[in-house]
């Protein structure tokens, strides 16, 4: 087992001791045992933002999804002052919903090399400040049919030229690692794919913002966006919990609602390309397979199941709908992903139906600049990490992420920042791309230090 | 001017009591038997600095195959935007959509309306043994604090981890996953419900799985933590908490197990300072 670079074994993260941090202290009486616990919690190290310039500049943050959630962390670091509201809970957006799969890049590898390099680039990235978030269960792409294995070749060299790391097993060796897969199947290829959770991966970007002072507020929607002529100010946003209506100061607003990005765009007036492009995902009762699996062809429907703690997940399908809130099950793509999948995994047709859900993708719909149009090469995918970020570029981003500064908008708006677009995989490259524009625009040089820091457990989130 | 300071002393008027259509009722005027083909919920509704909840009243309809989550984000877009309701993955996987429905704990993304009886409103209510946040949604600092207490290691290797092949033993233990820390064992039980202090299901179901696989984790504090007073002896085998648990979990069975190791670890100490 070679294909994959696995960074160190999982395990809890080891902190280094630094000052000890107590929380207030609970207003209910607790056993010792509870207290201990929490005086525990709280004393997990959390890494110490930089030194913030006086007075530390104040952005504001729409939308407690992964982006936004891996944005309060980046800035937080950077030593900004950050708040960020969410209208539900957070990750109740597009983000929980996703299938959960930490991708290789070896899905987009033949049809968008960028997307692959920044997927394999993040992977990394990620098992290595999330450890023990993953099954570190790798994927196949598994070969079914002649044309299946025509596209062999293209895939191959595909991913070779995007260093997303391959190996090929026989129909045996397939077997006896993924015992579930439809045994017809001709050949796989291992790739470094992996489970994660949703919900958890991003509650450790916004526990360890948290920890660093951001300002976290769900249940916490923006009504309005406060303008100074053509210069956000703020945001009115209402507290569900409470029950009321209240103001925030900012300097800067950065839209990270997602598929909603082009609403809460317009309460500032201004336009954002971007539309809900839905997929419906199925779980079934049981976990039919350890691995991701996905069908070796160009990306589709219905060629992706995974296990999601005791549930196998199996996606998607793809349109464009009007309202991200109003978003159909489609009975026809449930029939056909169920369908797909069962190709791949027989077991799937015969299990129960247990969910049925869609879950929207931000989908930009706007030219991509002639400079990012350009593909990297393997050696550029292989020294990546190491490249400098360009403000606004965000080093080799996918091309279906984008991060609009609104002040060079045809109607120019000063103080406002949309980013959307990318995946779940990508979030920590979103957030660095979208803070190095802020970081810009505020006129300050600090760098992002994303990549090294290792990110608190998803319970600290719950810590007093 | 910091965003806290922002806030406004007074609540801005209306904004909770946001009027609708389904109107805002007592709880005694809950409808006796719903007429077809609306669905009746009776939802507990209360804001932060109420006193106490009450009950509200939404007549929708519904796609056939909806969940209980799916009817709630219904009411929320359609009809009343300050539904405060908490959840996140739809398919029973991240386990925050835990509320009382009918008076039964239950992930509402994984309970179908099919499944529930038609002649009476469908009831939902929070969570109990937890802090209220406002309607629907509970806070789970108190359910975490537990969970870390039982030196549950909440980040750990995978059973798939090392290489593609599960270990050997993956049968011998519901898989580590399994807990997807929802808290409705510690809501159904009724030892949690009298006595704050009882560390609950969950985590001695965490504590019980660390002792049968240690990993090299110190089980000393471990079977302490189980052997105190508000611990595995405080259970009284009410099996609400295995009744309930969505993710095949068995926390009732598993303080079994712990109990077996407490008391033999008991009994060694016992032994050995003699």
């Amino acid at each position: 087992m070679t294909t994959n670079d696995r960074p160190g074994d999982g395990g809890r993260p080891e902190p280094a001791p630094t000052e000890k941090v107590r929380p207030p202290r609970p207003k209910r009486a607790r056993s010792s045992a509870v207290a201990r616990s929490v005086a525990a919690a709280a004393s997990i190290a959390a890494p110490e933002p930089v030194a913030p310039p006086a007075p530390a500049p104040h952005v504001l943050i729409i939308g407690g999804g992964g982006t936004g959630g891996a944005l309060a962390h980046d800035l937080a670091l950077r030593g900004l002052r950050v708040t960020l509201v969410e209208r539900g809970e957070v990750t109740s957006g597009s983000t929980g919903k996703h299938h959960g799969l930490l991708h290789s890049g070896a899905r987009y590898a033949t049809t968008d090399r960028a997307a692959a390099i920044d997927c394999i680039t993040e992977n990394k990235i990620l098992r290595r400040i999330c450890p023990g978030s993953f099954e570190e269960n790798d994927g196949l792409f598994v070969a079914l049919t002649d044309e299946d294995v025509e596209f062999e070749k293209q895939f191959v060299e595909a991913c070779w030229l995007c260093a997303v790391p391959t190996k090929r097993l026989g129909r045996e060796a397939a077997l006896r690692m993924e015992p579930g897969l439809n045994p017809n199947l001709r050949f796989a290829y291992q790739v470094p794919d992996a489970t994660m959770d949703a919900m958890r991966v991003p509650l450790r970007f916004m526990a360890t913002a948290r920890r660093n002072g951001a300002d976290i507020r769900p249940f916490t929607e923006v009504v309005a966006v406060t303008m100074t002529g053509r210069t956000v100010s703020g945001v009115r946003v209402r507290d569900h919990a409470a029950g009321r209506d209240y103001e925030i100061g900012a300097d800067i607003v950065v839209n990270a609602a997602g598929p909603w990005a082009a609403r809460v765009a317009s309460l500032a007036g201004v336009n954002v390309p971007v539309v809900a492009s839905p997929g419906v995902l199925v779980a079934v009762r049981g976990r039919h397979v350890n691995m991701v699996v996905n069908r070796l062809h160009a990306p589709g429907d219905g060629d992706i199941v995974l296990p999601q703690r005791l549930r196998t997940v199996v996606g998607t399908s793809s349109w464009i709908a009007d309202d991200p809130d109003e978003l159909a099950v489609r009975a026809a793509d449930v029939e056909l992903i169920v369908r797909e999948s069962a190709a791949l995994v027989p077991a799937v047709a015969r299990a129960e139906v247990t969910a049925t859900w869609s879950a929207a993708r931000p989908l930009v719909q706007a030219p991509v600049p002639a400079a990012r149009k350009r593909v990297a090469t393997r050696r550029e995918a292989a020294t990546a990490p190491a490249a400098p970020a360009p403000a606004g570029a965000g080093r080799g981003l996918a091309r279906d992420l984008r991060c609009f500064d609104h002040a060079t908008d045809a109607t120019p708006t000063e103080g406002f920042v949309t980013i959307a677009g990318g995946k779940a995989t990508t979030l920590r490259a979103m957030a660095e791309a979208t803070a190095d524009v802020v970081c810009s625009k505020l006129g300050l040089a600090l760098p992002c230090r994303t990549t090294d820091v290792v990110l608190l457990p998803h319970s600290a989130w719950y810590s007093a | 001017m910091s965003p806290r300071d922002a806030r406004p002393e007074e609540p801005a008027a209306a904004v909770g009591s946001v009027e609708v259509v389904q109107s805002v009722e007592p709880e005694t005027a809950a409808p006796a038997a719903p007429a077809r083909p609306g669905t009746h919920f009776h939802i507990s509704r209360r804001k932060q600095g109420d006193p106490k909840p009450h009950f509200q009243n939404f007549e929708i309809e519904v796609e056939p195959g909806a969940t209980v989550l799916d009817a709630l984000l219904q009411i929320r877009r359609r009809h009343d935007p300050s539904l405060v309701v908490r959840h996140s993955c739809m398919h029973a996987a991240c386990g925050t959509c835990g509320v009382r429905i009918n008076g039964r704990e239950a992930l509402a993304c994984d309970t179908k309306l099919a499944t529930l009886p038609t002649h009476k409103p469908i009831k939902v209510e929070p969570l109990a043994n937890q802090r209220p946040v406002a309607d629907l949604a509970t806070d789970m600092v108190d359910f975490y604090a537990r969970l870390d207490a039982a030196a549950m290691p909440l980040l750990r290797a995978s059973e798939t981890a090392g290489g593609a092949t599960p270990p050997e033993n993956i049968k011998a233990f519901a898989r580590f996953e399994n807990c997807i820390e929802c808290g409705l064992c510690l809501s159904a039980c009724p030892i949690a419900r009298t006595n704050h202090d009882y560390i609950g299901p969950a985590a001695l179901a965490a504590a019980a799985r660390v002792v049968e696989e240690p990993r090299r984790h110190d089980l000393g504090p471990v079977l302490a933590l189980a052997a105190e007073p508000d611990s595995v002896w405080r259970c009284r085998d009410a099996i609400e908490c295995t009744a309930v648990c969505p993710s095949s979990v068995d926390p009732a069975r598993a303080l079994l197990t712990l109990r077996r190791h407490v008391a033999a670890n008991g009994a060694r100490r016992f032994l050995a300072r003699r």
